[in-house]
């Protein structure tokens, strides 16, 4: 490696270059009983390439006003975020989202929303085709392209909103609570799944929950944010190997992680589910 | 064919017989009332008297002619109607401004019951059909304002920040999202107008005209001629039914989705 002519420590996979930096991040509005809410206060993340970081928190945290300026829908008070080198200064092609609801058109059948944003920036049309039935297949919905959103199961409905977000070949994905909606049993096989999809495509990940095992399950680091301010109070390596199976969750490594997340709110006086 | 759809088309059968036999049961029981206590004929025209006229109203072409008439000018009025509404609707919900000037014009517009300008209308278009046109598009146009304006604020806000977050422009939200989540609503101001073009045509014709069905009812009421009236009205209703039908019918394959939301429980 030429690094190591330089004389410099070559790059371990743990130090890959940021694609996400988020600096000094603040978020303040009036409510409309006048008073003033700092929503984010002072929140700073590096996120690496191909990193999955989790936000853990409860409810008030600010984990979706902070997902929402990163999705470029709202405007922070103060700091700025770069992705891939670029200041953030509104919705970014680099940039997919999954929502807490699927969000999926009605009078469109799952092929033809999956290529929503392939619509929206003009991308070309018979690549992006292929590409979506990579994605449909990838996400086990293939025989299901032309059904219509309410012929699906909630969990399929998600899986069409999350190749939705895959379709433009964004490098980095958010995730809001893209499974709170889900039954225990189906989420956890969306899981595994998103850990299958995560691992073949290498993108970046930041995803927002508010339940510590499954932030603890899918994450390389889980930031721990606590509300009034929110603002992020810890950040926890999470060094399960992979692929993690779900039988990890009766591990005592993932026991620690868990305690170690969960002390903060209890800290805090704000425990979550 | 799935067994879904075998057992509603027997529903449906179902309800579509006992419909026919109360409609048939219905006019042997006025048939018979009539005859038993002798009611004449200038009060209250039997069935059989009804089908009469309308047989003889048929086959002298009178009828028909004053159908044609009068079906131009319910379709004339209501297309004409519906485009105002539909284009007054559209520059409403896109341009607040436009709705605080409008708006209270319209509503004013809205209260004035249209019989009393009808004979304003006629002086100012004639006696000929276009003066029964515009009087139909008054009558057609609030409705489709109406429900264009609810339409295209209809649109859940979570679906035109997805596109947003997508990089859509204002212009790419409106075509993929508040345009076809209008449609719904569009399509019920379209069947409420198509409903209402018919009585703007005859309330038109009844004021002044030397053709139409209106005029064809004025014409028998004036001669005593109840059954032949009776004629008539079963033509309007059919009119009305019949326009009713095809709205329906291009409504279901239009904004197919609604009804395949409501065969399925949907996450809202």
């Amino acid at each position: 490696m030429t690094a190591d002519a330089a004389g410099t420590i070559p790059a371990v996979p743990r130090h890959r270059p940021s694609l996400v930096i988020v600096s000094n991040l603040e978020k303040a509005y009036t409510s409309r009983d006048g008073q003033n809410i700092q929503a984010l206060k002072d929140v700073t993340l590096d996120i690496a390439e191909s990193e999955f970081v989790s936000i853990v928190g409860p409810s008030g945290c600010g984990k979706t006003t902070l997902l929402r300026i990163l999705s470029g829908v709202l405007q922070g008070s103060a700091g700025d975020v770069h992705v891939a080198g670029e200041r953030l200064s509104g919705p970014s092609r680099e940039i997919g989202v999954v929502f807490q609801s699927p969000v999926l058109l009605p009078w469109r059948t799952v092929l033809q929303n999956i290529l929503v944003p392939v619509e929206i920036q003009k991308r070309n049309e018979s690549e992006s085709r292929a590409r979506a039935r990579q994605l449909i297949e990838m996400a086990a919905l293939s025989g299901f392209e032309d059904k219509y959103p309410s012929e699906l199961s909630g969990g399929m409905q998600q899986r069409v909103g999350i190749c939705r977000a895959l379709i433009h070949d964004p490098s980095f994905l958010l995730m809001d609570e893209p499974f709170g909606a889900l039954d225990a049993m189906t989420r956890e096989s969306m899981n595994e799944e998103l850990q299958r999809i995560w691992s073949r495509s290498g993108k970046t990940i930041l995803f927002v929950t508010h339940s510590i095992p499954e932030a603890v399950y899918l994450a390389d680091r889980v930031v721990v944010m606590t509300p009034r301010p929110g603002r992020i109070v810890d950040v926890i390596d999470v060094d399960l190997p992979r692929p993690r199976t779900l039988a990890m969750h009766n591990t005592p490594e993932f026991g620690t992680h868990v305690a170690a997340i969960r002390r903060h709110f209890n800290a805090e006086g704000a425990l979550d589910a | 064919m799935n067994g879904r759809s075998y057992h509603s088309l027997n529903a449906f059968i179902g309800t579509a017989a006992l419909s026919v036999v109360t409609f048939v049961a219905f006019v042997v029981v006025w048939e018979v009332i009539v005859r038993a206590f002798d009611v004449p004929n200038i009060i209250l025209p039997a069935p059989s008297a009804v089908a009469a006229a309308f047989w003889s109203s048929l086959r002298s072409g009178e009828l028909v002619w004053h159908t044609l008439v009068t079906l131009f000018e319910i379709l004339a009025g209501f297309v004409l109607g519906a485009a105002i509404g539909l284009v007054t609707g559209f520059v409403i919900a896109l341009f607040p401004l436009a709705e605080r000037i409008l708006y209270p014009y319209i509503v004013a517009f809205q209260t004035i019951p249209k019989v009393a300008i009808a004979p304003i209308i006629v002086i100012w278009f004639g006696f000929g059909p276009s003066s029964k046109v515009v009087i139909t598009a008054t009558i057609a146009f609030f409705p489709l304002i109406a429900s264009t304006v609810t339409g295209l604020r209809a649109a859940p806000q979570e679906q035109v920040e997805m596109l947003i977050t997508y990089t859509a422009s204002r212009w790419q939200v409106f075509r993929m999202v508040r345009l076809p989540q209008a449609l719904p609503y569009i399509f019920v101001g379209l069947d409420v107008a198509i409903v209402l073009s018919v009585i703007g045509a005859i309330v038109g014709e009844f004021v002044g005209a030397k053709s139409g069905l209106g005029y064809l009812i004025l014409q028998k009421n004036f001669n005593f001629d109840l059954a032949g009236t009776f004629a008539v009205l079963i033509v309007l209703s059919a009119i009305g039914v019949g326009l009713h039908a095809i709205t329906s019918w291009v409504q279901r394959r239009v904004v197919f989705w609604v009804d395949l939301a409501g065969k399925h429980v949907t996450v809202a």
